[in-house]
């Protein structure tokens, strides 16, 4: 068994940079991953996404060689390394809480790494160098982690896990701990990193700009299972499940639970979605049709839609570029997204219309898309 | 800025001004402190009370040190000396006798030091190593093992007394100062694998982690990373071993003989044994001989110990 796989793993593992089969981890009788399988490609930038508590974290650590798994295996740049040290697995890793190692200055941190693998002298003091001039730390280099900045502390873990030179960077909700505006400067560095180093890239997080803007491909993980991998356009536009379609947009899609019958949705409002792309058909009448807010046209835009209904304005939030209307659609509740020029004010009736191309339809039994 | 937006307030700048003075009149600044108040007197007459009852044992036992023979028998314990004298001092360190030799406390002195530097050396190097482990290095059954160590501070001394008679008995260091070092490692370990224990697990899991990855074993991780930020851990550790070896009387009078009994042996011993007159002021000085080591590193250690103490106590 082992024999075989050895053997297939150089044309199976073909431009692929990491891959997880069948991954379980449970502490005791509690099962936090449950039979993950995940290939990310060569110099990929996936983003792991999903709540609190569902399992990220966990899956990074099995990644690393932090926390034993407990059946599958997990292969990196075609090596088996299930078994291997987090050192020999060739990964460097960014926490959120940096963990600088307080007491050695910044080029300490920098260069533990490649004391311990006895790396020569000199190579260190060039690799140390590279790594800070990439991330702008030259001034620094001196200076033990306390008497740095938070953005600060974040880049020299970042430089710690660049300086040894490995093919895989997994980051653990690195951006987390900044203020907005950082993040947003951090993020785009990040970014930029990528696109010079091509490495590849595990990002955790459960900030969905994040996710939308870094990931060539977004996990979206519930409860120890990938719900779905897809790209940041994908997963936007065609959400596997309903719980996918909730977690991804802010505010989230619209959901409006009624019966199919044929091309004709009964609910709130009624819908002929004749030019939506069924990718299975349905398999009983009930099902659940999603539309995002800022996919709803209104007023005279919406007159010349397909599908259109009349909703009674409750809430407005004006946030400058656009203004959220909290309206009702019935009884119910139903989102749109406007724009900011538009005057809407409680108690309007509001027209609203979209187009079928534009709509999610799941079948309320299996919560999967149809 | 303001004035260019609202014109209004700035074509009446006398009404604005007025009040502005006013307030400026007002309280700026720190509040000032009443310096006394019935709270106040309450607890420094509180403080001082207690202070004086615990110093003037120590006032009396420093005054005495310092007199003659003749000064002590006129009386008044309390009066400071007329004439100062170092000679009770210079006697009790080396000519004092006990029953068995005359040359005082310094012999108990050197035993001491012999004893407690490489018991508090090792039992801090093997207890910070088992904290680190029993955090960081979980291994079947480590919380079973931990368990069972908290349980022997709890098991009286004396029921293991003798038992440790024939163990060293059996190991050939029954009355030499290597067995009364073993004694006192063992049973600090309990009190400071705990305190390592505790301090270890109060730091970020994401340093262990990281040094994990950048390659560094179970001796680099705990040698290079953990062990330059304890300090404060392992100042507490060092006083608590410190003091607690020191000040040993049952272990040292038990497990060693006359030639290696530790300081605070030879000390009773000087003052229970009756020659003649007893020696009031050789016993003061002797008495205060033998804690100054204690105290010397109470006042060294001062800040340090309360940033260990609270770092220590910070999870359980
Ligand atoms: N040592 C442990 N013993 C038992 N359960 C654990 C342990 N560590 C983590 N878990 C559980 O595993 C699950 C996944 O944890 P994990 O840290 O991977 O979550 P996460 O997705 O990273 O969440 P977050 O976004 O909050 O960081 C959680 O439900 C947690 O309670
Ligand atoms: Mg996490």
């Amino acid at each position: 068994m082992a024999q075989a796989l050895r053997a297939a793993a150089p044309t199976e593992l073909d431009g692929i940079s990491v891959s997880i089969r069948d991954l379980s981890l449970s502490y005791g009788s509690v099962e936090v991953l449950g039979d993950l399988n995940l290939d990310v490609q060569d110099g990929e930038f996936l983003v792991l996404l999903g709540a609190s508590g569902c399992g990220k974290s966990t899956l990074l650590n099995c990644i690393a060689g932090l926390q034993p798994a407990t059946e599958g295996q997990i292969f990196i740049s075609g090596q088996n390394v299930t078994w291997a040290e987090p050192s020999e697995r060739g990964i460097g890793m960014v926490f959120q809480s940096y963990a600088l190692y307080p007491q050695m200055t910044v080029e300490g941190n920098l260069s533990f790494g490649l004391k311990n693998a006895r790396v020569p002298k000199d190579e260190i003091r060039r690799r140390v160098a590279r790594a800070a001039e990439t991330l702008q730390l030259e001034p620094l280099l001196k200076r033990k982690p306390a008497a740095l900045s938070g953005g600060q502390r974040q880049r020299v873990a970042i430089g710690r896990a660049l300086v040894r030179d490995v093919d895989v960077f997994l980051f653990d909700e690195p951006l987390s701990n900044l203020d907005a505006k950082l993040r947003a400067e951090l993020r785009v560095e990040l970014k930029r990193l990528h696109q010079n180093l091509g490495n590849t890239m595990i990002y955790v997080t459960h900030d969905q700009i994040e996710a939308m803007t870094l990931a060539d491909r977004i996990a979206i993980m519930r409860g120890g299972k990938i719900q779905q991998l897809a790209s940041p356009d994908v997963i936007y536009r065609k959400p596997a499940n309903l719980y996918v379609a909730g977690f991804i947009g802010s505010p989230p899609m619209n959901l409006l639970p009624g019966r199919l019958e044929g091309n004709r949705f009964t609910g709130p409002l009624v819908a002929d979605v004749t030019g939506y792309d069924f990718t299975t058909r349905p398999r009983g009448p009930e099902v659940v049709l999603g539309i995002r807010p800022e996919h709803v046209r209104t007023g005279a835009a919406a007159e010349a839609l397909p599908i259109r209904a009349e909703a009674l304005v409750e809430v407005v939030e004006p946030m400058g570029a656009d203004t959220l209307v909290w309206a009702q659609l019935g009884q119910t509740p139903f989102r749109v997204r406007m724009d900011g020029e538009s005057r809407v004010r409680t108690g309007d009736r509001l027209s609203i219309g979209f187009d079928p191309a534009s709509l999610s339809l799941f079948d309320a039994a299996s919560e999967t898309r149809l | 800025m303001s004035d260019a937006a609202f014109p209004a307030r700035a074509a009446t700048p006398a009404r604005t001004a007025a009040p502005r003075g006013r307030l400026l009149d007002g309280p700026a600044g720190v509040a000032p402190t009443r310096r006394m108040n019935p709270k106040r007197i309450m607890v420094y007459g509180g403080l001082i009370v207690f202070s004086l009852y615990y110093l003037l044992p120590l006032w009396v036992m420093v005054m005495t040190s310092l007199k003659g023979m003749p000064e002590i028998r006129m009386g008044n314990i309390f009066a400071p000396p007329m004439e100062i004298t170092f000679e009770p001092w210079v006697k009790a360190w080396s000519q004092a006798c006990t029953g068995l030799n005359c040359d005082g406390l310094s012999r108990g002195f050197f035993n001491s030091v012999a004893i407690t530097v490489p018991a508090t050396i090792l039992s801090i190097a093997v207890a910070a190593v088992n904290g680190y482990a029993l955090v960081n290095w979980r291994f079947k059954g480590s919380e079973v093992f931990f368990t069972i160590l908290i349980f022997g501070a709890f098991i009286p001394y004396q029921v293991m007394i003798y038992p440790i008679v024939i163990i060293l008995r059996e190991m050939g260091l029954m009355g030499s100062v290597w067995g009364l070092v073993l004694v006192h490692v063992v049973f600090g370990m309990p009190i400071i694998t705990l305190l390592f224990r505790n301090y270890f697990s109060s730091l970020p899991p994401e340093l262990f982690k990281a040094a994990r990855v950048d390659g560094a074993g179970f001796w680099g991780i705990f040698l290079r990373v953990l062990v330059p930020m304890s300090l404060p851990i392992f100042t507490v550790a060092v006083i608590l071993q410190v003091t607690g070896i020191w000040n040993d009387f049952l272990f040292g009078v038990i497990y060693t003989r006359p030639d290696s009994y530790p300081m605070t042996v030879q000390l009773n011993n000087i003052v229970n044994s009756v020659q003649g007159v007893r020696e009031y002021n050789v016993n003061m000085a002797a008495t205060l001989l033998t804690g100054l080591v204690p105290l010397t590193i109470y006042f060294l250690s001062g800040k340090l110990f309360v940033r260990g103490i609270a770092a220590g106590a910070v999870k359980g």
